[in-house]
């Protein structure tokens, strides 16, 4: 084991930890990681380890495509959720399958951030991380994502490789990050794994699993339940050699390491759920009564048919893969025109391919569910990446005027219930909604609280019930624009429906005044759908310098760092809005009572001190767009594109440095 | 086709449902197209086989021919260029029990929407899926379309069309799971009520390409086939659409062609030199997707209890 060059003092956090000297294993100065060199030793000198107190601490695996460090990482994850830990665990994704071994773009795992209480994000930068090799942990360190203070395990088998570059690589990489004055731990995962597997590469993640049991005191029991859970399917000694090897990495982990870490778990685990943004919005779909999802393959949307494709024919509803995007959701429209409760998936490109049938939809007033689980743009860009930069396509990217509803669950448990409150809209006001998701729901994982099912949800059928003689197939309520469905099969309403402009009988009709009636029919309906709607509510205070507008999977980033913020005395609030269109009721009056409003997005806009732009032609963040439009309120805002989750440091730094220049001017 | 569900039917099973039962709004396309034709073709066929106006379903495009459902008095569905296979596949999803017909011109069905063309022959879901082909496009003045003859102008290939024109027969034949594939014309309007009839009555994805003409842009390319039906061959067999009696006179050239015989159908089709009608391949033996796909319905506490047992293998 090698002793650090140089002991960073602090453990980043939203509140630092509490002492607490109950605990006879807790070092006086909680809040440090390491107090000096010195007070790191070894077992042998010490005979027990040190143990840091912390209320949350984040943790990496990283390894090669298909090593399996996301097994690991989940498992740590779920084990730590079911003891009562707070928990998000996001995936690392190469964009490609199998990267070339040992390539820093080829890094692949997870990072598990656990809490003592809940966990909305996926924090700021790694406190440790265990990785198979030392070019996916340079991978890590160049993307500053490693604390200045982090622990870092290393496998330490290519110091030693046969192969002289491989030898030269682990040199430069361990220079460039001994620089960087981390903990950095040698592990001799392969050497280790083979007293137990033939093939090290196919051990090393529950060996790793076995020194994060070790370091963070995991129930063994729950995680030997947690690993026999996860190779259910395969043969019965595969679940055994995986607990061989991770007994191993406990063991190793006692003999070798000195510093644990303790993050006691302060929830309750009753009545949790735990799992990802899609799988959420597939059991959404299964609870909202669907019977049909329309999809063609897209990441990082996929993953949602996936689990349906598992359940959905338990419930007589059908996951139909499309042969294009196109098709999808023409599928799907057909089957909701004839009665059936069917939604399509996609992303970006997806959904751009799908523009003209969701314009038909809001033309025929054919109830429709398209969940985008948006991943970066334009065009074919960083597939498996986080962006909200579809907001403004979702809204607007039909052409002619289509009004429609555009919601966008916050957390993962919202993906789920999003799915049921968009049925209801789409069928009561027989209206197009998308579900905005996106890559960071998509993947990531929490845990959440168990949905008390409501049979109400699965709807009833539609009425079908024999049309009055005369009845028009649009007989749009005067002052709501709700009409009913005709249905085929239903006697008496036989009628065409048509994209073309039409009169309240569905007949073609190009007179204007017709048109201009039926447009106002059709955006009559969102204004209703939007009184409905309750205000929405502030996070903090109700007035002050500052208020912080999100929407979609940042919220519980921006949260915490408003709560850093208020730690410090900074006056700031943030508010999420869950309907794009229409918008939540009273945005204006909350506006007033903040010296400035901004929001926080992951999508790009322009900054004033670049060149060339200016007040006039500075490009927005999308959601700061549409706030300016409906409020005239002179919206600012702080957007990134970097192809990762926002990190609640960075917005709390943004918040700092807009309230002291802006807000309280 | 089969015929409709009877649980599904309305109480008066006894009424009779004559030609206006089906006619919707009057016909607005120009005198003497062919469209005209089909349309009354398909309006026979609905009272032949008294299908229920509530019950039927008439699918189309963007197209002169797209209009097709507004002069129907079932329901209609007239959606988006190209786009008529899947809508028309949804609807057979839910209800199978639906009659469904789906009217494409040439640009709908090998052009814009050629992806679904391949890919609703290969579901091979239960369904009348015509191709009124002129040749052109019509309702925005005469551009070239994939089936026009090499060499004919239009607006957009003032030089004569760059290309062969495509096959639709015999790409349709190519593709794996097609199960019924003919091909008939407007201008012979018995053997086009009798081969929309064969159509009907198959069990699966019944391919029809109409070949039509169109008078303003395309009247020319089949005159001489009107004129003159020595050019024309008919397919006959008893398993694909027999040369009705009144014709067998008039087109003296029968080709007796077992539909079942797939390698001489796409020899039959690929041969350009001449004009065969009638079906060229018929099996019934093929998965229908709609089948395949079908699921026994579940009462809401079903699914809810079934949704909790899943949901607890997510329980922390």
């Amino acid at each position: 084991m090698r002793l650090p060059r140089r002991a960073a003092p602090v453990f980043d956090g939203p509140e630092s930890a509490t002492a607490d000297g109950a605990d006879e294993n807790n070092s006086n100065d909680t809040r440090t990681l390491v107090a000096e060199d010195t007070a790191v030793k070894t077992r042998e000198q010490t005979g027990r380890a040190q143990v840091i107190r912390s209320t949350q601490c984040t943790v990496e695996v990283v390894s090669d495509s298909g090593e399996g460090a996301q097994k690991c990482g989940q498992t740590f994850g779920a084990v730590s959720a079911k003891m009562g830990n707070g928990v998000w665990t996001v995936e690392i994704i190469p964009a490609e399958i199998q990267p070339p071994p040992r390539s820093p773009a080829g890094a692949s795992g997870n990072r598990i951030r656990i809490g003592e209480r809940v966990v909305t994000n996926w924090g700021d930068r790694t406190n440790v991380c265990i990785a198979f090799n030392e070019q996916v942990l340079l991978a890590r360190h160049r993307l500053d994502a490693i604390e200045d203070d982090a622990i870092l395990l290393v496998e330490n088998m290519w110091a030693t490789h046969s192969d002289e570059d491989i030898r030269a690589e682990w040199t430069a990489a361990m220079e460039e990050l001994g620089g960087a004055g981390y903990r950095i731990i040698e592990v001799p995962m392969e050497q280790e794994c083979l007293t137990v597997v033939d093939n090290a590469r196919k051990g090393k993640n529950m060996f790793a699993l076995g020194i994060l049991c070790w370091m963070f005191d995991r129930d063994m029991d729950l995680t030997r339940e947690q690993i026999a859970h996860a190779f259910r399917k395969k043969a019965a000694e595969i679940t055994e050699r995986n607990h061989q090897l991770l007994e191993l990495g406990y063991a190793w982990a006692d003999e070798n390491l000195d510093v644990r870490i303790d993050v006691r778990p302060g929830l309750s685990a009753e009545n949790t759920l735990v799992m990802n943004g899609n799988q959420a919005a597939a059991f959404g779909a299964v609870a909202a009564g669907m019977e049909m999802a329309a999809m063609y393959p897209i990441t990082p949307a996929t993953s949602v048919s996936h689990q349906l494709g598992e359940i959905f024919y338990k419930f007589g509803g059908i996951v139909h893969q499309a042969e294009d995007e196109i098709a999808a959701v023409g599928v799907a429209i057909g089957a909701s025109y004839s009665g059936k409760v069917a939604f399509t998936i996609t992303s970006g490109p997806g959904l751009a391919l799908k523009t003209e049938f969701l314009g038909l939809s809001v033309m025929a007033e054919i109830p429709l569910v398209v969940v985008d689980v948006q991943r970066g743009g334009p065009s074919t860009g960083l597939p498996t990446k986080v962006e909200q930069s579809d907001l403004l396509a979702a809204l607007f990217g039909q052409p002619g005027d289509a009004p429609h509803v555009v919601m966008a669950p916050a957390t993962i448990e919202e993906c789920f219930h999003a799915m049921i409150t968009a049925r209801r809209i789409a069928e009561t006001f027989r209206t197009l909604v998308v579900v905005m998701t996106d890559a960071n729901l998509a993947t990531g994982v929490q845990p959440f609280p168990r949905p008390t099912l409501d049979p109400a949800w699965q709807g009833s059928a539609p009425d079908m019930s024999a049309i009055p003689e005369g009845k028009p197939p649009y007989d749009w309520d005067e002052a709501t624009g709700l009409s009913r469905r005709f249905i085929p099969g239903t006697p008496g309403g036989m009628h065409t429906l048509t994209g073309l402009a039409h009169d309240g009988n569905s007949r073609v009709a190009y007179a204007s005044a017709i048109n201009q009636k039926s447009s106002e029919m059709r955006s009559r309906k969102m204004a209703v759908l939007q009184s409905t709607l309750r205000p929405p509510e502030v996070y903090g205070a109700e007035s002050g310098d500052l208020l912080v507008v999100g929407w979609g999977s940042t919220k519980g980033a921006i949260e915490e760092a408003v709560d850093r913020a208020r730690a410090e005395g900074v006056s700031v609030s943030s508010l999420h809005l869950r309907f794009l269109s229409p918008m939540e009721p009273g945005l204006k009056a909350i506006f007033s009572r903040f010296k400035k409003v901004m929001t926080v997005e992951i999508n790009y806009s322009d900054e004033l001190d670049m060149p060339y732009i200016t007040e006039e032609n500075r490009r927005r963040g999308q959601l700061a767009w549409l706030l300016r439009a409906q409020t005239l309120v002179d919206v600012d805002c702080w957007t990134r594109v970097l192809g990762e989750p926002l990190r609640p440091g960075a917005i709390h730094d943004v918040i700092r440095s807009n309230v002291s220049k802006g807000g309280a001017a | 086709m089969s015929h409709s569900c009877s649980l599904l039917a309305p109480v008066d099973e006894d009424q009779e449902f004559h030609l206006d039962d089906y006619e919707g709004a009057r016909a607005r396309w120009c005198p003497g197209c062919g469209d005209h034709s089909v349309l009354t073709a398909a309006q026979r066929l609905l009272v032949d086989e008294q299908l229920k106006p509530e019950e039927t379903v008439f699918v189309s495009g963007i197209g002169c021919s797209s209009r097709f459902p507004h002069y129907m008095k079932t329901y209609g569905f007239h959606g988006l260029h190209g786009r008529a296979l899947p809508v028309a596949t949804g609807i057979k999803l839910h209800r199978p029990d639906l009659n469904v017909f789906v009217v494409m011109g040439d640009g709908d069905c090998v052009s814009i929407g050629a992806g679904h063309w391949v890919h609703a022959t290969r579901y091979n879901v239960d369904m009348v899926a015509m191709m009124l082909d002129n040749n052109i496009y019509g309702l925005t003045k005469m551009q070239t379309s994939p089936t026009t003859p090499q060499g004919y102008k239009s607006n957009t290939q003032p030089q004569g069309s760059w290309l062969p024109a495509l096959n639709p027969i015999e790409a349709t034949l190519g593709i794996t799971n097609a199960s019924f594939v003919a091909q008939t014309a407007e201008w012979i309007p018995a053997h086009l009520f009798a081969t929309l009839q064969a159509a009907y009555r198959h069990n699966g994805f019944a391919f029809v390409r109409v070949l039509q003409r169109c008078p303003v842009f395309t009247a020319d390319i089949y005159m001489d086939a009107v004129r003159n039906p020595e050019m024309i061959d008919m397919l006959d067999h008893p398993d694909g659409v027999p040369v009705p009696e009144s014709l067998r006179q008039i087109y003296p050239n029968h080709l007796r062609h077992d539909p079942l015989n797939l390698s001489a159908a796409r020899d039959l089709a690929a041969d350009t030199s001449r004009i065969r009608l009638g079906v060229f391949f018929r099996d019934e033996g093929l998965p229908r997707y709609e089948e395949t796909r079908h699921l026994p319905a579940h009462t809401a506490d079903d699914k809810i209890r079934i949704l909790n047992e899943e949901l607890d293998q997510y329980a922390v």
